[in-house]
């Protein structure tokens, strides 16, 4: 019954993940990210993806502020908001964020043109295709997190905690 | 490998335990550099600010063996930095970004960068960065050998007068890769040269601008140099590289100086080619858009608002404004890459823009030379086919303002490159998203839900109103069947 969990869990989370490639979502830097996981950095992908979204909710409040506060015309809005989109862009490549980073590529396009609704409509997909990313990731670290529970009651002499599985 | 005598302790198991310094304000980054450099054995330090790096560089003054610093930093610029670390601390220095244009990276190594990565970098690529640290090493050893005739074989790092830099150049390869064949040819009898390498101190640093200003910047040569500043233990060599620095380094101050003074610029897109330009300093405005021969205007990363003159309500910016004497208002800059082409001119008529491209080759899927409408960087041969490009998409397809941007879109994002990736135009992406979208479709409703979810959970605290009115829209939006006839032809953002 535990064996069968730990396995059940496992295949859910190849099962997603392979969703999330076929679909573009994630890329190979994300596998990257999982082979730098080790034993002395056991978390390593859940801290860096912590990090990313941190910093991404960030620079998406800024950009919604600029983009609803600025003027039509006021070029150097556009061009902060070029910067940010850089900055989101260059985090999402990190952790292999395929689509986000895709659409901020087109949002720059946007805002390199001063086009304002082609910004605002950017701005709707990217916090779009940012949720969507970001549930994604929360169910995938859920899964894994009750995989290695389920895989400490198996080996009794590991666990910490007793009976946490299904 | 080990065997070439460095003073360090760590020679023995080099590259292990190189002394790396990264420098990225992105935090995601630097936490996976770390890692990935932690790795490779490297010792590694990371810090992301520009200054507190510069500040870490000159407290510990042989702390470090190799710098790799990101381009946008949001204190200085990247470029700044690496040429402040080349000069005061002579160290290699590695820069990154999610940018690959050429014209970036062309400026890169115009700066004195040993290489340029492009994010996301993988793993592979870090293994190797200590190639830099070792080819420095020799050829600092070689520079006080003052072995003329390896020299002569051997590209220095910096450009010389010699001929032998621009047989590099039309290597078609990668220099770095070029110069890493010969290094492997080294007899390595530098174990027997123990000296440490040339830092160029205040004292001496002062001679040598002395000198230069005594026998003036446009006739000075690093032979003249050396001799003036009456150092007999520094080679010619130390002398040229330091002077390609020095001169780096005033053009842009001069530059920026250029730039205070004339407040708003606005530029033509224009040809140059170094075998025919005479381009004197100034700001020149033209109402054509054919290209032409322009001065090297340099705008340091600000897009300077070009002057309200083209209020003809396209949203989407003055640069093709539907009037006959347009006024194509396209911001470039042209970088200490243009002096530098200018001073090269005279000494060295085999560095030509034209094989510019030839010789660095930093990404496979760089495929061809950048265009950016409003980003101040670019090369000066984009230029050219830039205002081919506007003036043909001016002639044919002005019928429709929107049916417009899309070709232009279109064409544009098939021209760029795309950052770090190497893949499919933007407009492909598109394409690809809106498809996925619609496969999904029937999931559709489920996904909206999990987003609306998504913003209850408070990951946007202050937006989460507006997020749930968006995604109300946004339900229909990527659904929507009328939209995908438009997404094939391109980017449809408006």
């Amino acid at each position: 019954m535990l064996g069968l969990s730990v396995d059940r869990l496992r295949g859910d989370m190849n099962r997603l993940l392979a969703l999330l490639f076929h679909q573009g979502v994630l890329d190979e830097q994300f596998l990257q990210l999982q082979q730098l996981q080790d034993e002395s950095s056991p978390n390593f992908v859940s801290e860096v993806v912590n990090i990313y979204f941190h910093e991404s909710e960030k620079l998406l409040r800024n950009l919604r502020a600029l983009l609803y506060v600025l003027v039509d015309r006021e070029f150097s809005e556009y061009k902060k908001m070029g910067i940010h989109l850089n900055q989101l862009m260059g985090s999402s490549s990190s952790i292999g964020a395929k689509r986000v980073r895709n659409v901020c590529v087109a949002f720059r396009s946007a805002s390199d043109q001063n086009n304002r609704a082609g910004c605002i409509r950017s701005l709707e997909l990217l916090e779009y295709e940012y949720c969507y990313l970001k549930n994604k990731l929360h169910e995938l670290f859920q899964i894994e997190q009750q995989r290695s529970l389920a895989a400490a009651v198996r080996y009794p002499v590991l666990q910490q905690r007793p009976n946490h599985h299904t | 490998m080990g065997s070439s005598g460095f003073s360090s302790p760590r020679s023995d198991y080099f590259p292990a335990g190189l002394r790396v310094l990264v420098v990225d304000d992105d935090p995601t980054w630097l936490k996976i550099l770390e890692k990935m450099l932690k790795k490779c054995n490297y010792e590694v330090t990371i810090c992301n600010l520009a200054q507190e790096a510069l500040d870490l560089l000159r407290e510990r003054k042989d702390g470090f063996d190799l710098v790799i610093s990101d381009v946008n930093m949001p204190d200085m610029d990247g470029f700044k930095l690496l040429e402040l670390v080349g000069l005061e601390m002579d160290l290699p220095v590695i820069m990154m970004s999610v940018d690959g244009e050429t014209s970036r990276v062309m400026k890169g190594v115009q700066h004195g960068a040993c290489d340029y990565l492009l994010k996301p970098i993988r793993m592979k690529e870090l293994r190797n960065i200590w190639q830099h640290v070792y080819r420095k090493r020799i050829h600092e050893v070689r520079d006080i050998e003052g072995h003329e005739s390896i020299e002569e074989l051997y590209m220095m790092r910096n450009g010389s007068e010699k001929s032998s830099d621009d047989s590099y150049l039309f290597s078609g390869g990668d220099p770095i890769s070029g110069k890493k064949r010969k290094d492997s040819d080294i007899k390595s009898d530098s174990s027997s040269a123990k000296k440490s390498r040339l830092v160029w101190t205040v004292d001496l640093h002062q001679k040598f601008v002395k000198a230069v200003n005594q026998i003036g910047l446009d006739k000075v040569g690093p032979k003249k140099v050396r001799d003036l500043m009456g150092v007999s233990w520094i080679t010619r060599e130390n002398v040229a590289s330091h002077l390609q620095k020095y001169r780096l380094y005033l053009s842009r101050l001069q530059k920026e100086n250029e730039v205070k003074a004339t407040g708003n610029v606005c530029l033509q897109n224009s040809t140059i080619l170094p075998n025919e330009s005479n381009a004197a300093p100034g700001n020149v405005k033209s109402t054509l858009p054919m290209p032409m021969t322009e001065s090297k205007k340099a705008l340091y990363g600000d897009v300077i608002d070009p002057p309200k003159t083209n209020t003809s309500g396209i949203s989407f910016g003055h640069y093709f404004g539907p009037k006959s004497e347009a006024k194509i208002q396209n911001q470039y800059s042209w970088g200490p890459g243009v002096s530098f082409m200018q001073f090269k001119q005279g000494q060295n008529p085999h560095f030509q823009s034209g094989h510019m491209f030839d010789y660095v080759h930093p990404r496979p899927s760089i495929k061809e030379p950048d265009i950016q409408v409003t980003q101040v960087q670019s090369h000066l041969t984009n230029s050219n086919s830039f205002g081919q490009i506007s003036c043909s998409m001016w002639g044919t397809k002005n019928h429709n303002l929107d049916q417009y941007m899309f070709d232009y879109l279109e064409s544009s994002s098939q021209r760029n490159s795309i950052h770090g990736t190497g893949s499919s135009s933007a407009s492909r992406l598109w394409d690809e998203e809106f498809n996925s979208f619609s496969s999904r479709g029937p999931n559709a409703t489920d996904l909206l839900e999990e987003s609306i979810g998504c913003s209850n959970q408070e990951f946007v605290p202050q937006v989460s109103p507006h997020l749930f009115d968006s995604f109300n829209l946004d339900c229909e939006y990527p659904c929507d069947p009328v939209e995908y006839p438009m997404m094939d032809q391109g980017l449809h953002i408006l």
